[in-house]
């Protein structure tokens, strides 16, 4: 290589372009472009979905404005969900609240179920068991939904009621059974979450808690859980974002069909997700009402998650900067 | 800080002298008991799930399940043959599609880019969200630019492998970029020194060693795309095709799809054979995960 001998020598830490201009060559040139254009593709994703939802959204607003009279206060404050109803009612409460109530249920469930298993792994357990335990939980999170879905239809909802036969048990769905499944999927990514937080605390401040004579309980519940607690909130709200987002556990086991508002456990309730799977089944017509629908709710879901994200990407990244 | 000046102010406990307190004790136990009891949940769920699949699953379990295409006419000689080749359609596409992109974004994120860029943080903020954006989301984006719109293929598998695409990129993406920050610097630098083009040095030091983590996230993602039902629901795979689907043309479905569309029908026949079919797919979606969990395991030691 002829060019190379004039090259001065690039230093620790300096990047290529010490060494030679990539851009010179049109081979190393066109693959940087390729490069830079896959990079590219995440923003490109996050832009088509913003204008694949905002303008259908707005459509549907300005439609049901001037057609059915509906103001977007009525809409946020509405407890009527029937908006493919020959007498179309636009109240989104319903599936908000159905939705909301999947959250907590499955937080019940994942958050500790998620932070003992992390306690366990990053303090407790060996590494032996450890390298069981991991990819044990990895596979959990792995389970495709539709089979976590049938399995909650069709044996958690029978054996809860064959357990507990004098609850108020109403139809084959119950939004009770669909919230826990949610919550024992969500478990893997509470856990993780937690499990990196608490393993970035620095040992030496479990060391000086030893030293003033805590227990190994007491040094994981008072310096450990507390130092990590910015990662495990991070978890917490990812678990939340996750489960908001949930749709074939949520339609298999709550169903699909109740416009009502409704805070009835042992009976079905739609959410958000469910009505987008239940409606946009791919025959639905462009540019009709239902079809706008579906992209208003879309929006409103993709907007509940993107702030639950960035917060949970905050949060981690102010714990990153304390301890590294 | 010295020792002698500190342990003069140290508490008294029981605890520095000898056993700690019975009260103590007691509470750690519990304690013990309680983390168990946490892992029990979660690992229990997991059992339960796949004990659960292989008692339901196995009495309509057989060879016709695979060779046999959907019915609703012949419940007990129904099949998912077209569903499987409509998966393998989708899946082989999704492959195509994210192990170029997503190495070429975390060489670029690592390799060529100045990472306090606004670009690369910009990329890096943007995989980090759509990570937690709901599947159903790029089910609608999907529909919207994929099937209609600006790409406007129409509900074919190739939308399907698009839209699955989009959705498993960041966990390809990411790991890829864990396993390219494990390799050494050393080995490029030492390529460059020796000459190298910056991505000579790349795709010849860096690319080798960070294989194994690419395939582990390569192998994760398409065992979620697989397994990925809700997205598709919106993209087209809801159609019933009783022939084998191609992949530029005609409708087609997938195993979860298919699976959830007999499960939703009213005869106790098309549930037997839904949960075969869930027997199946989580048969198929372990195998791969447990694959890339080993695979990754196998190679995590850092080389040195």
């Amino acid at each position: 290589m002829t060019t190379s001998t004039s090259a001065r020598p690039a230093g620790p830490g300096a990047s290529h372009r010490g060494l030679q201009d990539p851009t010179r060559r049109p081979g190393e040139w066109a693959i940087l472009q390729f490069l830079r254009g896959s990079a590219t593709i995440a923003i490109l994703t996050t832009a088509g979905i913003v204008a694949s939802l905002f303008p259908a959204a707005i459509s549907f607003f300005r439609e049901v404005q001037t057609v059915h009279g509906v103001s977007f206060l009525e809409f946020a404050t509405g407890t009527f969900w029937a908006p493919d109803f020959a007498n179309p009612s636009f109240g989104v409460l319903p599936i908000v609240v159905g939705s909301s109530i999947v959250v907590v249920l499955a937080l019940l469930v994942s958050v500790p179920v998620g932070l003992l298993s992390a306690i366990y792994l990053s303090e407790y357990a060996p590494a032996r068991v450890r390298r069981i335990i991991k990819p044990a939980l990895e596979v959990l999170e792995g389970v495709p939904t539709v089979a976590v879905g049938l399995f909650a239809f069709w044996f958690l909802r029978p054996t809860a009621q064959e357990a507990f036969p004098n609850l108020p048990w109403t139809g084959p769905f119950a939004i009770l059974i669909g919230g826990m499944a949610v919550g024992l999927i969500t478990v893997p990514l509470m856990a993780s979450v937690s499990d990196d937080a608490m393993r970035q605390v620095p040992q030496s401040l479990r060391e000086a808690a030893y030293a003033l004579g805590d227990s190994k309980a007491r040094v994981a519940i008072r310096v450990v859980v507390p130092a990590a607690i910015s990662g495990i909130v991070a978890g917490i709200v990812l678990a939340a974002s996750r489960a908001v987002g949930e749709t074939m556990i949520v339609l298999l086991a709550a169903g699909a069909g109740n416009p009502n508002l409704s805070f009835n456990l042992f009976a079905g309730v739609q959410t958000m997700t469910a009505f987008i799977a239940g409606k946009a089944t791919g025959d639905i017509a462009q540019g009709t009402l239902i079809y706008d629908t579906v992209f208003a709710v879309g929006s409103l879901l993709f907007l509940v998650t993107l702030s639950l994200n960035l917060f949970a990407i905050r949060f981690v990244r102010r714990f990153r900067e304390v301890y590294e | 800080m010295s020792i002698t000046s500190s342990t003069a102010s140290l508490p008294q406990r029981d605890s520095i002298r000898g056993a700690p307190p019975a009260g103590e004790r007691a509470f750690s136990i519990a304690f013990s008991a309680v983390l168990g009891l946490g892992i029990f949940v979660a690992l229990g769920g997991l059992a339960a799930i796949l004990i659960w699949a292989v008692s339901a699953g196995l009495p309509r379990l057989d060879w016709g399940l695979f060779t046999n295409a959907p019915s609703t006419a012949r419940i007990e000689t129904a099949g998912f043959r077209t569903a499987i080749f409509g998966s393998l359609y989708v899946i082989a596409g999704v492959i195509v599609l994210i192990i170029p992109i997503g190495l070429g974004t975390a060489l670029y994120l690592e390799e060529f880019s100045d990472r306090t860029s606004r670009f690369a943080r910009l990329v890096d903020l943007n995989i980090q969200n759509l990570a937690g954006v709901p599947a159903i989301v790029f089910g609608i984006l999907g529909l919207a630019f994929i099937v209609r719109g600006p790409v406007g293929i129409g509900f074919v598998a190739a939308a399907g492998s698009l839209t699955l695409a989009l959705l498993v990129l960041p966990t390809i993406i990411v790991s890829s970029r864990e396993a390219i920050r494990g390799v050494p610097r050393s080995l490029k630098e030492g390529a460059l020194a020796l000459g190298a083009t910056p991505w000579k040095a790349v795709w010849t030091q860096v690319v080798p060693y960070a294989a194994p983590g690419v395939l582990t996230g390569a192998i994760l993602s398409v065992a979620r795309a697989f397994g990925e039902a809700a997205p598709l629901l919106l993209v087209g795979a809801v159609t019933f095709v009783t022939f084998n689907p191609r992949f530029w043309s005609d409708g087609y479905s997938v195993l979860p799809v298919m699976i959830y569309q007999y499960a939703t029908r009213p005869q106790a026949s098309f549930r037997l054979l839904a949960f075969a079919g869930v027997l199946v797919m989580l048969v198929l979606v372990l195998f791969m995960n447990s694959f890339a969990i080993w695979l990754r395991n196998r190679y995590e030691r850092p080389l040195q």
